[in-house]
């Protein structure tokens, strides 16, 4: 029972135990996750990111743990000995279907990765809840525990105004699933600077700067590295945006590539999006070993150097 | 800001008062600014009818002695408790609250013995213990008449837990809306650390340990264990991951017993006289004292004692019986993470595992009688606003969970077609189940609870 797996100089005991009713073995402290995605098993997450410790909000990795009461959520539960884990049953469906159908009903999913094709996968139906709330109220100044009484007729949801109050990103939070990584990454986890937290409390809980102000006048030191965790395009360039505004904007056309910041000694890996001969944003490979997808100010947004062109 | 507000100003050098006033009206806060005083509080013993009565377990000290002086509490049994315990020692505490069969009052009932020997057995030196004195369920007041009429048992029966647990320093999390509490736990954290009940070699036992008094600041979650710890530490108030549990990773990343005051207020009696005594009282399940919570169309509203085992009759009985002019409609048990009984089972007996049986729970000891002047989709739709108002926002089952269920409610009183109540019925039960099965912690997991036995036992929709 004490095997010995070896990661690169690591060596970590493994664990045996049983999923979807075969035995496997994974390296100690790896989640459940990990040990599905190991033997080919497919689960959605969403709130889940590879360089941040996942805060398991969104709920819709759940699996079934033997002798626990409630689901588990996979991307954070870590492997024990002797588990015995389903991970396609009733339940596990329900729940993710029922999830997929919470956050499409009340969120603007449209930019987050694979959700039309986990809500076919499960049957979600988000409009099953009513035609979506046209009554917005100013969720920045949300009173908690004051709500409008709802009356059924339409489902409240998350929609308010983009938020564009500097030049190098927007925030559309209309678009944001409250997965809590660009908060982790903006505070404890990467950038020590924690200019955003949540703010409120249920359905009024958002991401906010302090007393929500604007960017310009928070603690943001502009290094992006909110917007390389974000998974669900809430947090974006203003590049993309105006050329998404414009509908200009075709991913499928841009190439990507990689080269070395030149501003300072660092030298953080640069990953250059370009679209007609055009850097349209800059991100970093999440799996560098240093700079695990962070970059600053200067890497991240100073690119328009080297496409100034004469001012018409 | 909505709306226009009057302003008085307190100017420098005017002396600060603080008065408590509830209900308030405009007029009488406008009287108190002008130098009038609040009319005093209630006597505290009004909120237990069977007070003073030295017969009684928990509340024996309710209504005949001063909570303001420790010579009283002396005098009437205090620190008999605390004495022993370091007499007979920290493991054999650990036993008689085993042996005891006590388990926690603050709705989740898990065995304190085994909670105490957990954290007794944890290779991290460095230990706390909380007092969970959030009282935040709707319908519960129990805790607040020991707050405030026994402030010594609270600090006594933490001192024990301490030793016990081997715990150097306590926190008491008390809920923020009880000033009358918080005075009176003030003097008696004081007034023992004077007298050596509390501090350093306590008693000359080699023995060291205080207590912090924390003030909640409103919010139903932060009676949640885990969000207590973000609470205390400075953070949202919002729930953690289990595991790791609190008994390994509590407080400050250290091992952490947190415990109801009640459940604490019970160790008195358990080493006082010892476990075995104690496990007589009740049924198999459910061993001891219970205080119940009784309010709504009764005759006496109020803090009930009673062994385990009573009926739900009985203790209505206690309480006076319905008002005059009442019929009974239904019974909330538990609390707005309870569930509703009807006058059908008003012989359920008072026990967790009766109580389990019957599909309910007793929570944290509510009984609120409901009567035919009560409109019970009003009841439901006032709970769903409840959850969907005290929801941390975390997680997306309950976040989003009670917005959807609320919504579903709204169009199920007022449809008028058997199709569309099916529906949203179909709704309801699948909200219900995310919020069961994947929210992570309580609140989601129980928020729709009354809402789903008012469908199935009460039949609210299927008229
Ligand atoms: C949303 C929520 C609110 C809670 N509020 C309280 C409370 O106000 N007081 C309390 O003692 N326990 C409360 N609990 C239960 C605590 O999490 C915990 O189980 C309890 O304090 C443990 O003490 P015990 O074992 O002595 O009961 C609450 C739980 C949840 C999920
Ligand atoms: S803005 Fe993006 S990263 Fe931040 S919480 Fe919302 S979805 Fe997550
Ligand atoms: S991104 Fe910033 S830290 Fe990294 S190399 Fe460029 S200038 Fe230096
Ligand atoms: S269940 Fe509700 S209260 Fe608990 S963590 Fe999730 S959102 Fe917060
Ligand atoms: S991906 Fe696991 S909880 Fe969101």
């Amino acid at each position: 029972m004490s095997a010995q797996v070896t990661t690169g100089l690591q060596v970590r005991k493994s664990v045996e135990l049983t999923i979807d009713g075969k035995k496997i073995t994974a390296p100690e402290g790896s989640t459940l996750l990990d040990a599905c995605r190991a033997s080919g098993i497919e689960i959605p997450t969403l709130c889940f990111g590879d360089t941040i410790t996942p805060k398991n909000a969104c709920r819709v990795c759940m699996v079934e743990l033997e002798g626990s009461r409630t689901l588990v959520p996979s991307c954070s539960r870590k492997v024990e000995a002797g588990m015995v884990v389903k991970t396609d049953t009733d339940r596990t469906s329900h729940s993710r279907k029922l999830v997929l159908e919470l956050l499409g009903s009340s969120v603007d999913l449209s930019l987050t990765k694979n959700v039309s094709k986990w809500n076919s996968n499960y049957d979600a139906n988000p409009s099953r809840f009513g035609a979506p709330s046209t009554h917005h109220g100013k969720r920045d100044e949300a009173v908690t525990g004051h709500h409008h009484h709802p009356d059924g007729k339409t489902a409240e949801t998350v929609h308010q105004p983009v938020k564009i109050d500097n030049a190098l990103y927007v925030r559309d939070y209309s678009k944001c699933i409250l997965c809590y990584q660009c908060v982790d990454a903006c505070g404890e986890q990467w950038q020590n600077t924690f200019a955003i937290t949540t703010a409120g409390r249920g359905f009024d809980a958002r991401i906010s700067t302090e007393f929500a102000v604007d960017l310009t006048d928070s603690a943001c030191v502009y290094c992006g590295n909110c917007i390389q965790v974000c998974p669900t395009g809430a947090l974006m360039f203003t590049s993309e945006f105006e050329m998404r505004e414009a509908g200009t904007w075709r991913e499928e056309e841009q190439t990507q590539t990689d080269t070395i910041c030149p501003y300072c000694g660092v030298g953080c890996s640069l990953t250059l999006h370009v679209q007609d001969n055009t850097i349209v944003k800059v991100t970093s490979p999440s799996d560098h070993s240093v700079t695990h997808g962070n970059l600053c100010i200067k890497g991240r947004f100073g690119f328009q150097h080297v496409q100034n062109t004469k001012p018409e | 800001m909505s709306g226009r507000r009057q302003f008085w100003l307190i100017e420098t050098g005017v002396t600060v008062r603080q008065e408590v006033l509830a209900p308030a009206t405009k007029t009488q806060i406008a009287e108190l600014v002008s130098g009038k005083s609040a009319p005093a509080e209630q006597p505290i013993a009004q909120a237990a009818p069977q007070t003073p009565d030295k017969s009684l377990v928990l509340l024996s000290r309710i209504g005949n002695t001063n909570p303001l002086s420790i010579d009283d509490y002396i005098a009437n049994n205090g620190f008999a408790a605390l004495r022993k315990a370091f007499s007979i020692g920290a493991d054999q505490v650990i036993a008689e609250v085993t042996a005891s069969g006590l388990v926690g009052r603050g709705g989740a009932a898990f065995p304190t013995g085994r909670k105490w020997a957990a954290v007794a057995s944890q290779p991290v030196k460095t230990r706390y213990l909380i007092c969970n004195a959030d009282e935040s369920e709707p319908g519960t007041f129990k805790d607040r008449v020991l707050l405030e009429g026994d402030p010594f048992a609270l600090v006594e029966a933490m001192t024990i837990a301490a030793f016990a647990t081997g715990s150097q320093h306590g926190y008491i999390y008390l809920r923020g809306e009880y000033p009358r509490a918080l005075k009176n736990l003030t003097n008696a954290v004081e007034v023992s650390r004077n007298k050596n009940y509390l501090g350093e070699n306590i008693l000359n036992s080699g023995f060291n340990f205080d207590i912090t008094i924390f003030r909640g600041a409103g919010a139903y979650i932060c009676g949640e264990e885990t969000a207590i710890f973000n609470s205390i530490e400075g953070y949202r108030g919002e729930p953690r991951n289990k595991p790791p549990f609190p008994v390994e990773v509590g407080l400050f990343g250290k091992p952490t017993t947190v415990n109801n005051v009640e459940t604490l207020v019970n160790v008195l009696p358990i080493i006082n006289n010892s476990g075995e005594q104690y496990a007589t009282w009740g049924s198999t399940g459910s061993k001891g004292k219970k205080l119940f919570c009784v309010s709504g169309a009764v005759s006496k509203p109020g803090v009930y004692e009673v062994t385990f085992g009573a009926t739900l009759r009985q203790l209505i009985d206690l309480a006076g019986g319905l008002k005059s002019g009442s019929t009974l409609q239904a019974v909330l048990l538990g609390g707005a993470a309870g569930g509703f009984v009807g006058p059908q089972d008003l012989d359920l007996e008072l026990t967790l595992e009766a109580a389990r049986a019957a599909g309910t729970t007793l929570g944290s000891g509510v009984v609120m009688v409901l009567d035919q002047s009560v409109n019970m989709l009003d009841q439901l739709q006032r709970i769903a606003a409840f959850f969907r108002d005290e929801s941390c926002g975390q997680c997306v089952p309950c976040r989003v969970g009670t917005v959807r269920q609320q919504e579903a409610l709204a169009r199920l009183v007022s449809s008028n077609s058997a199709d569309e109540t099916a529906i949203d019925l179909h709704l309801l039960r699948d909200l219900g189940q995310v919020m069961r099965d994947a929210s992570i912690c309580g609140l989601g997991q129980t928020a729709h609870n009354a809402i789903d036995s008012a469908l199935t036992r009460l039949k609210v929709f299927s008229a």
